[in-house]
């Protein structure tokens, strides 16, 4: 579930820190810009792990702060492919089961993803899988809350940086709409094979 | 900001929580003070979500000697995490976990690997019941 990556990054520490240990004003830096931030195809960031190197530091002309190129380690979060994650059942929609983990919510189990067969009651929008044993079919409903265990089978990353601004004026509001609807980092996951699904499917 | 390696080791999930109970507790770095949201909002998330895992109730030793006993049984690096942060405890989560267990492993080793995830990671309930049964026999 958790990775580590290496990454290499110029900190710049203000003169107004220059009080604090300079470990401990690198280490506050880093942990302000990454904590809790998607990075392009790396993942959720977490914590910092460590620092690996640290180089001179330079002051440059006109500004007093301090910049230093560290090379450190963070903890991210990014399951790998394939990977059995159990979450807890945010909503249903048409498309899916979107499942969340506490700290990451954009997880998706999508329609054609789910135990065959399966379907939506639209009044209740709840997904259930219509299961059948000697005695008929049951409908075991995907409740909102319920512990879920799923399969990793997609990520999606897009890169939500802000595009620069256009040449044409009469865009603004179309773009400002599309950007808030991307999100950095999307898990898409399964529940087709035995043992997946609610917890409670398969607790005897 | 340069990404020199994105995945450069895995960690299991009673690394992060011992680092992360570590940060809140302010050993090591410093405790996330009222400009760092961010972190403390992250570290609290992961810590809640963590605490709910079997990775709470592990340790060092338990795991050195957990990885040990796996050894024998020609597991992938991502199964061994996945079942160090898992702890199946029945044949399908180990089928689920492991790919083409059914030639991999013979039915015998399955039950053996199971036995030994118990042995290693008692639940609570496990840990209860076996509170209670010291209990019955120490009243007799």
């Amino acid at each position: 579930m958790f990775v580590l990556a290496e990454m290499k990054d110029t900190v710049r520490i203000p003169p107004w820190l220059f009080h604090i240990k300079f470990n401990d004003a690198v280490i506050e830096a880093l942990n302000k810009k990454l904590a809790n931030k998607v990075v392009h195809n790396v993942g959720l960031c977490i914590a910092l792990w460590d620092v690996t190197k640290l180089e001179d530091s330079y002051i440059f002309p006109g500004d007093g702060a301090s910049h230093t190129i560290v090379n450190f380690r963070y903890v991210v979060f990014r399951p790998f492919m394939d990977e059995i994650l159990t979450g807890k059942t945010k909503s249903c929609s048409k498309e899916g089961v979107y499942v969340s983990i506490g700290i990451f919510d954009d997880i998706l189990i999508p329609a054609d993803a789910m135990q065959h067969p399966s379907r939506l009651y639209p009044f209740e929008q709840l997904w259930a899988w219509e299961y059948e044993t000697d005695d008929g079919k049951h409908d075991l409903f995907m409740d909102i809350g319920e512990e879920i265990r799923f399969r990793v089978v997609d990520e999606i990353f897009v890169d939500t940086t802000p595009s620069g601004p256009d040449g044409t004026a009469n865009q603004p509001s179309e773009i400002s709409d599309t950007e808030s609807k991307k999100t950095p980092y999307t898990i898409v996951g399964s529940i087709s094979e035995p043992g997946l699904g609610l917890l409670s499917w398969w607790n005897s | 900001m340069e990404v020199v390696n994105e995945n450069s080791a895995m960690l299991s999930n009673f690394e992060v929580y011992g680092l992360l109970t570590d940060i809140q507790a302010g050993r090591g770095q410093n405790k996330p003070n009222k400009h760092q949201q961010q972190l403390a909002t992250i570290t609290y998330e992961t810590i809640k979500y963590l605490e709910t895992k079997p990775c709470k109730h592990q340790s060092e030793e338990s795991i050195t000697e957990f990885m040990k006993e796996l050894q024998s049984f020609n597991l992938t690096k991502a199964e061994k995490v996945q079942i160090l942060n898992l702890c199946p405890t029945t044949a399908v989560e180990i089928q689920l976990i492991i790919e083409e267990s059914e030639e991999r492993l013979t039915e015998e080793q399955i039950y053996k690997l199971l036995d030994i995830i118990v042995k290693y990671n008692p639940t609570e309930a496990d840990q209860e019941e076996d509170n209670l049964a010291e209990m019955d026999s120490s009243n007799d």
